[in-house]
């Protein structure tokens, strides 16, 4: 480099190249994944997404969103809503109520810890081995099912119950969706420093006054985004279902993988739209959780 | 009749005891501090005070009415933390204004008290401002406004000030003071910082394990401390075991003698003076407007502050110099 | 008022322990009654002799494994490198590792089967061997929000410039410096990244299912489809994988902490 004064001014444009080579070869250190991210998670995603927008002959054509509205695919996925809905709302509620008590409760101290762990492995538990261990509990032989015939004289599926029911999904759903809750909003529970406890109490607030105005607002973001992210869990869910209901129940993956195998449509076009849908619903739920994560990280001193 | 008084107050965690046989007295409108080591029960005192620790024995009684098993709610107590513990979900007016609205207040009041108070810490532009959009020591002094909003009939600073850096520390010091004098504030401040105590306090509690171990109007327990861990704790004292006292003074002492390093007047080696001890000067530093000698006499190494007036007032390393002691200077201490 | 509070937690706590622990028991009560007359392992004897379950248990055991390496090196380099050289990329990459909770499993493999089929130009269904390779592929992209969380974290808990500063300085090379200096120190991160990993990939249905290839998850639900009791003492054992992941995390994340000390 040259070495006259008047160089110095233009010493700073010769590092921004120098800067840039290097930055393109430390690109390189990166590249591996990036490839990998690009062949396996997003080309094959954009492909179908496309796909959902393109005719059997791969003209452009709207048709395929449009069969979404069919009333049978409509009415799948809201079933899938509600489902959906229904097990992140009730696990984000319980499973809330669950750490608040282990956290907060003044419990002993090993009721935390050991919460966490089987949260750990419960959140994990989902799949196939879960749908069996509902069929052998509230299913047609199951042992709270017999045990309600025999000792209380309580027909659980004369009222109209079936594990294969909307009620059932959801409760089954809620198996790991509460652990997943616990986990996830622990920290949260955590960054509820006890000074606010005792600043509320030492200017006249009762414990009520507290949760209204100080835990809850503050809790809330994490609370919202959580149940978000377990929408979007329970959404794409395909394995518990199917073990438990076969293709019986009309949800979204149940019917995108029976499209997938052959087995109905035969339409795969309008598997590609299927799919699109599946991704608007979870990507916008799981947005949503990002959003609100920010903001709650953001409050915080 | 003092204002807040507690009687024998003990506190254990499970089977260490933080606090025993605590005992004190404060005026109505009276500045006091509690100042001791890290760890030696300030916090823990404080918060019996406020009600968020219940004492294992003891009582606390506030204007005559015994308040030890009282709610934190009913007590009528402020507190400042030393964390802030300000709401994050609230901006400054809110948070001000927590205390008056769980009192119900009508809005008008808490507007009108809120936005005098404001003026008061001086924070006015500031009040749609959240918690982390302000500066250590603007959080502070909402922590403050929002426990002088209720005129509490006691307020409890947890060293309010230690977060903070020294020239901010110094202003919030004086603001402090200012404004408790102006309400007429009862209010018990803790610090683990001699200076800070010895500046803003009208009596000081000295603590230590548990205990008061001196209690005293500023001056008194800084020139004369009672036991040997308040002559450290509040300043550089010299303090002589029973041995040395007895070698170097002809004094007979039980415990040890605290002396002052700037009561020690040094002479020059010819001196006529009775009653003076000889001493060879082994070190010394520039203090500012100090210099503090290290000067051995007998074995024993004494501390000695001058003033420095003048250049020439530096004595060598090695310079022989007889000290001078007087009685009234030097103190018999536990 | 407090020990009002504390009785609510209490019947939280017991409302919820019943919840979750009824269906093991009644999962393990109904495994137990393959026998007419009376309780017995009969159910697990049947399962565990079983060629099936030997075989597909076998081959989702070695995709996990395969899934576990793969993952941990193609994610611990890259996490690296963000965040000594590449702060600015981290929004991204945080990203790409959290696009798999985004998009459902099923939609993943969807998208394989349009891509990868037997008449495009990379045919990996085309074969066996390919389509193994791109199930395990799917399997690190389910992995990767888990792993790449895990050791993440556990870079930023070592000071991973100076480390690495320290051994350029001392002369070693860039693989010795992987190897040698970084990999051990976040070592019981990876762990747990990895038993996290091996929970998942485990009983996986939807990838293995639809990529037709012979693994756990789909020996599973076939069981499930066809049989009465041995159904419960596969989901007991599946459960006791799951908690052995689970446990061996615990006891690693415990480990850890001497062990930093140390470094
Ligand atoms: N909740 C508690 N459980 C058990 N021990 C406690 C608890 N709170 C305080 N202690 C113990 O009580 C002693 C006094 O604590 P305290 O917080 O009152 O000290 P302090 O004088 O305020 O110290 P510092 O200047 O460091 O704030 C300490 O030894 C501390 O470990
Ligand atoms: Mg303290």
């Amino acid at each position: 480099m040259s070495t006259s004064p008047d160089s110095l001014a233009h010493h700073p444009a010769g590092q921004t190249r120098k800067g840039l080579s290097t930055l393109s070869l430390q690109w390189l250190g990166v590249a591996p994944f990036l490839l990998f991210a690009l062949l396996f998670l997003i080309l094959p995603t954009a492909t179908l997404m496309i796909g959902a927008f393109q005719d059997a002959d791969g003209h452009f054509t709207l048709g395929n969103i449009a069969k979404l509205f069919d009333d049978s695919i409509l009415s799948a996925y809201w079933i899938s809503f509600e489902v959906s809905a229904a097990s992140a709302l009730g696990g984000s509620l319980i499973g809330l109520l669950l750490a608040l008590a282990a956290i907060q409760g003044g419990l002993p101290a090993w009721i935390r810890p050991t919460l966490m762990t089987f949260s750990g492995v419960a959140s994990n538990f989902a799949g196939i081995p879960l749908s069996f261990a509902f069929l052998s509990t509230l299913g047609r032989m199951g042992l709270v099912t017999v045990l309600l015939r025999n000792y209380a004289d309580f027909d659980l599926y004369g009222t109209g119950f079936s594990i294969l029911s909307f009620l059932g999904l959801t409760l089954t759903y809620l198996y790991f969706q509460i652990p997943l809750m616990v986990l996830i909003v622990t920290p949260a529970i955590d960054g509820l420093r006890t000074e606010w406890r005792e600043a509320c109490e030492s200017l006249g607030g009762s414990s009520a006054a507290y949760w209204w105005h100080i835990a809850l607002p503050i809790l809330w973001p994490s609370i919202l985004g959580s149940t978000l992210l377990l929408f979007a869990n329970a959404f794409g869910a395909v394995a518990t279902a199917y073990a438990l209901t076969g293709s019986s129940l009309n949800i979204v993956p149940i019917l995108l993988y029976a499209q997938i195998r052959g087995d109905v449509l035969h339409d795969q076009n309008l598997g590609y739209a299927l799919a699109l849908g599946m991704i608007v619903v979870t990507g916008l739920s799981n947005a949503g959780y990002i959003w609100l994560r920010s903001r709650a990280e953001r409050g915080r001193e | 009749m003092a204002y807040l008084t507690i009687n024998n107050l003990h506190k254990r965690f499970d089977d260490h005891v933080v606090v025993h046989d605590f005992n004190m007295s404060i005026e109505q409108g009276e500045f006091v501090t509690f100042l001791g080591p890290s760890g030696c029960g300030k916090t823990t005192v404080l918060r019996m005070i406020a009600g968020f620790e219940t004492p294992t024995s003891g009582q606390i009684r506030v204007g005559g009415d015994d308040i030890t098993h009282q709610s934190p709610q009913k007590r009528g107590i402020g507190m400042v933390f030393q964390s802030y513990a300000l709401f994050p979900n609230m901006n400054v007016t809110q948070n001000i204004g927590f205390g008056l609205k769980m009192r119900k207040c009508d809005g008008a009041e808490i507007a009108r008290k809120v936005a005098e108070v404001i003026k008061l810490v001086e924070l006015s532009g500031k009040e749609n401002h959240y918690p982390h959009e302000l500066s250590g020591g603007q959080r502070q002094r909402v922590a403050l406004a929002r426990a002088l909003v209720v005129e509490p009939r006691i307020l409890l600073l947890d060293e309010p000030l230690s977060a903070l850096d020294a020239r901010i520390r110094k202003n919030l010091r004086e603001q402090i003071r200012d404004i408790q004098r102006r309400l007429g504030l009862t209010t018990i401040f803790v610090t683990h910082d001699q200076e800070e105590a010895l500046t803003m306090s009208d009596r000081i509690f000295v603590m230590n394990q548990g205990r008061v171990e001196q209690e005293g109007r500023a001056e008194m327990v800084y020139t004369q401390p009672a036991t040997e861990f308040v002559a450290r704790f509040m300043g550089n004292y010299n303090l002589l075991g029973a041995a040395d006292t007895h070698r170097l003074l002809g004094l007979d002492i039980q415990g040890h003698l605290a002396i002052r390093p700037e009561s020690i007047h040094v002479l020059d080696a010819h001196s006529q003076q009775a009653d003076t001890l000889a001493g060879t000067i082994r070190q010394h530093q520039l203090l500012g407007s100090i210099i503090r000698y290290q000067i051995d006499s007998g074995g024993v190494t004494l501390q000695v502050d001058r003033l420095n007036r003048t250049a020439s007032d530096l004595m060598p390393v090695g310079t022989e110099v007889r000290l001078q002691i007087s009685r009234d200077d030097m103190r018999e201490v536990r | 008022m407090k020990s009002t509070s504390r009785l609510g937690a209490w019947v939280a706590i017991a409302i919820g322990t019943l919840y979750f622990l009824l269906p093991l028991i009644a999962t393990f009560e109904f495994s137990l009654k393959m026998n007419r007359d009376g309780y017995s392992f009969e159910a697990y004897k049947v399962v565990l002799s079983d060629p099936g379950f030997q075989a597909t248990f076998g081959y989702s055991t070695l995709m996990a494994v395969l899934t576990i390496i793969v993952g941990i090196v193609l994610v611990v380099p890259t996490a690296y490198w963000i965040q000594l050289k590449l702060p600015r990329l981290r929004p991204l990459v945080e990203f790409i590792t959290l696009l798999p909770l985004v998009i459902p499993a099923i939609v993943i493999v969807f998208g394989y089967l349009k891509l990868y089929n037997s008449s495009s130009w990379l045919p990996l269904t085309g074969n066996e061997r390919a389509t193994d390779f791109l199930l395990m592929c799917s399997y690190v992209t389910l992995a990767l929000p888990y792993l790449y969380r895990s050791i993440d974290a556990g870079l930023r808990a070592i000071d991973v410039r100076t480390l690495t500063e320290a051994a350029e300085s001392l002369g070693a090379s860039w693989p010795s410096i992987l190897l040698q200096v970084i990999f051990p120190n976040v070592k019981s991160a990876i762990l747990s990244g990895a038993f996290l990993t091996f929970a998942v990939v485990i009983g996986e249905f939807t990838m293995a299912s639809l990529l037709g290839r012979p693994a756990f998850g789909p020996y599973l639900q076939l069981i499930g489809a066809n049989r009465a009791y041995e159904p419960s003492a596969l989901a007991i054992i599946a459960f006791m994988v799951t908690w052995a992941s689970m446990g061996l995390i615990q006891v690693f994340a415990r480990n850890a902490r001497p062990a930093r000390k140390t470094a």
